[in-house]
């Protein structure tokens, strides 16, 4: 399952980190942050609750830029 | 602006107003102190926040720990040398901001001036209700509705055309700037602007489905399919920040310790400190950063404006790379559509030959009798003709007006016994015979579109090696049509699986940094454009396959397109090089420059923040390609 949400983040190696620290949550398959666009474009694996993943997400993004947002 | 940014102006504002008026102020001392620490707090508070953030969550080198070590190791000098210099910790921090509000804004700006350009959503659609035009969203309109599109309004769904007629501008579509003209019956799709008449439109597809939310999902997505240079940059960015916070350390330590222990010198720790810090200045990799994903954008929505899609960054460069050009022949470089193009050898009036042939093979659907009754241009009068033999791979005899006609290849003419004279133009020949007399032949070719010589050409020019055509049809049309284009190769008659091996072959030729690019019109052409490096599917408004399948999607059918494509990957990739190179050589002189003690802090924040204004400058030029 894919599903995009939109971000907040203002620099782009921000960016780019937040894209890792997503990829490296569980649950979660692949994940694309687009800078440019202000999207994150995240694949779950099969059987996870996407709202539950997305909480961590958002938890290590926060972690790694504190200034960004995601809206879930 | 943003509320984030005019508070960050207001910030600017009042430190730079405070370091000027702190030049005028007598004070002196703790009081001195305590101003000049205000003012840095003030521009700078937000940063050491996020670096202190950082550092709890063990994420410790990135630009605000730089800048953050480098500022507070500035303030710490002076108050340690009772120098009394706090400026210029406080000018590091405030050119940093600067820089960051510069670069807020700029991509601010560039986002909202390309999303603007692709600018071709319909925000509602009109629905007859009791007589009355209604606006409602597309997104609820159902497949079979009718809808109205007024003139100045954009058409929200596809559909076909159950009344008027009208002009439209499919530029924001297409890039092109002639206007199409559209009768009842046709097919027309979303996005484009009705300009002259009121249209009744029937859709066929739903929002969701249709060309325009296709083609803006395709956009919006394309930036996310990240290219090689992307990755390199992050990578680098990875291994880069840490690497100068450990050498900007060494800096600082290993020379004084040399001095003291084996030169006997003064240690000159002061010295040492400061070239660290203005070394950690430098050495933010924002620039870098920046400008790569924002070329990329840029390249992706002037070519969309180009009618030109590229689905991906990734994409974009290897299309700049494109070395080798393969055409699928029907469909790119010709119409793909029959006409007849000559009538050879009559002994009646061409047209009255046209007649007895469009007469004769008025029951078929071939295409070939399609183009023969649209030659004729008349209404076929049906009762005029009687007795339609069709004789399969030969042609047909039928009796028309009483008169025995025979319209079909050479076999036909053998077969009847009657002599023909061969044709030596290219294309599918009719041979004509009245009344078992032979009466001429009737030329049929698919006719090559007016721009692809000129294609050809440019392709040329934009460095393209070699460019090939791949057929099914026979070698002696394939060889005169390559002859007149100026095409390198030809394979011709091949059946289509035939062409995957013939571009795997080609494949297997290149070198690896060069690719091959495979144009076709997006019908039966799939296996191919998924095989080969770039696979281009062109005139490809409204079919979903091509859009599925291709890699570039060119809207227009115009072949000219295609160097349009690769001259506008081109200019992306050098303005991505152009800005690595610049940034690179920039970072590392000020780096050396730092460590040896020839450039200031001062110097640093202006090399750092003015490469970043001139690469993001620079790569807002990508956005330009309307000329080339």
């Amino acid at each position: 399952m894919k599903k995009t949400y939109k971000i907040e983040v203002d620099c782009a190696n921000c960016a780019n980190l937040m894209e890792d620290a997503a990829r490296k949550t569980e649950g979660v398959a692949s994940a694309t942050v687009n800078f440019m666009t202000q999207k994150m474009i995240v694949e779950f694996e099969d059987g996870k609750d996407s709202k539950d993943v997305m909480k961590n997400v958002l938890k290590a993004c926060k972690k790694v830029e504190p200034d960004c947002e995601i809206e879930l | 602006m943003t509320k984030k940014q005019r508070k960050m102006l207001i910030r600017i504002i009042v430190c730079a107003v405070m370091l000027i008026a702190l030049q005028f102020i007598p004070v002196a001392g703790i009081p001195e102190l305590i101003l000049y620490l205000a003012a840095y707090l003030i521009i700078g508070y937000d940063i050491l926040k996020k670096a202190g953030k950082g550092i709890l969550n063990k994420q410790v080198f990135d630009e605000n720990f730089l800048m953050s070590i480098a500022t507070v190791g500035a303030f710490v000098q002076a108050i340690s040398t009772r120098s009394g210099d706090y400026v210029e910790g406080i000018a590091v921090m405030l050119f940093y901001q600067i820089g960051e509000l510069f670069q807020s804004y700029a991509v601010g700006k560039s986002r909202a001036n390309i999303s603007a350009l692709m600018d071709i959503r319909p925000d509602y659609a009109n629905i007859e209700v009791n007589g009355k035009l209604e606006q409602v969203d597309p997104d609820e309109v159902s497949i079979g509705s009718i809808i109205i599109v007024q003139p100045g309004e954009k058409v929200p769904l596809d559909g076909i055309i159950i009344d008027g007629n009208s002009s439209l501008n499919t530029s924001a579509l297409t890039g092109e700037s002639m206007p199409r003209d559209v009768k009842e019956g046709d097919e027309i799709i979303s996005g484009c602007i009705n300009m002259t008449g009121v249209l009744k439109i029937q859709t066929t597809k739903e929002f969701g489905e249709s060309t325009v939310s296709k083609i803006l999902d395709l956009v919006e997505n394309a930036s996310s399919r990240k290219s090689k240079s992307e990755d390199f940059i992050s990578r680098f960015a990875k291994i880069y920040t840490p690497a100068v916070c450990y050498s900007a350390l060494a800096l600082a330590v290993l020379p004084p310790i040399i001095r003291m222990a084996f030169l006997g010198l003064p240690a000159q720790w002061g010295v040492w400190t400061y070239r660290a810090l203005t070394f950690l200045v430098v050495s933010c990799p924002c620039a870098l950063v920046i400008s790569i994903p924002l070329s990329f954008f840029a390249g992706i929505g002037g070519a969309s404006k180009e009618g030109v899609l590229v689905k991906g960054s990734n994409y974009l460069e290897a299309l700049s790379q494109a070395k080798y050009v393969v055409f699928d022949k029907t469909g790119t470089l010709t119409q793909g559509v029959f006409e007849v193009t000559g009538v050879h050898h009559n002994s009646l009036k061409d047209s009255t030959l046209l007649e007895y042939a469009a007469l004769a093979e008025c029951a078929s659907s071939h295409p070939i009798s399609k183009s023969l009754q649209k030659a004729y241009g008349k209404e076929i009068d049906r009762s005029r003709v009687t007795n339609i033999e069709e004789i399969s791979g030969h042609g047909i005899i039928a009796q028309v007006d009483g008169k025995s006609i025979a319209a079909g290849n050479s076999k036909l003419m053998k077969k009847l016994g009657i002599p023909y004279d061969d044709c030596h133009s290219v294309g599918t020949i009719i041979h004509m015979a009245i009344d078992h007399e032979y009466a001429g032949h009737i030329v049929i070719s698919d006719v090559v579109k007016p721009h692809s010589k000129e294609a050809i050409a440019e392709l040329k020019k934009a460095g393209v090696k070699k460019t090939i055509m791949l057929t099914g049809d026979a070698d002696r049309v394939a060889k005169q049509v390559a002859a007149d284009l100026g095409v390198d190769e030809v394979h011709s008659e091949l059946l289509p699986s035939d062409k995957v091996s013939e571009v795997e072959k080609l494949l297997s030729m290149k070198s690896e940094k060069e690719n091959l690019a495979f144009v076709g019109d997006g019908i039966n052409d799939a296996p191919v454009l998924t095989r080969a490096d770039i696979g281009i599917a062109m005139g490809a408004m409204g079919s979903d396959a091509a859009i599925e399948a291709a890699d570039v999607v060119l809207m227009d059918d115009n072949p000219l397109q295609i160097a349009k494509a690769i001259k506008i990957s081109r200019k992306c990739i050098r303005i991505v090089k152009q800005n690595i190179v610049l940034a690179l050589i920039v970072k590392f002189a000020c780096l050396a420059l730092s460590a040896v003690g020839i450039a200031n802090m001062w110097f640093a924040i202006f090399a750092d923040v003015g490469v970043m204004i001139i690469s993001v400058l620079n790569a807002i030029r990508a956005l330009k390609v309307h000329k080339l």
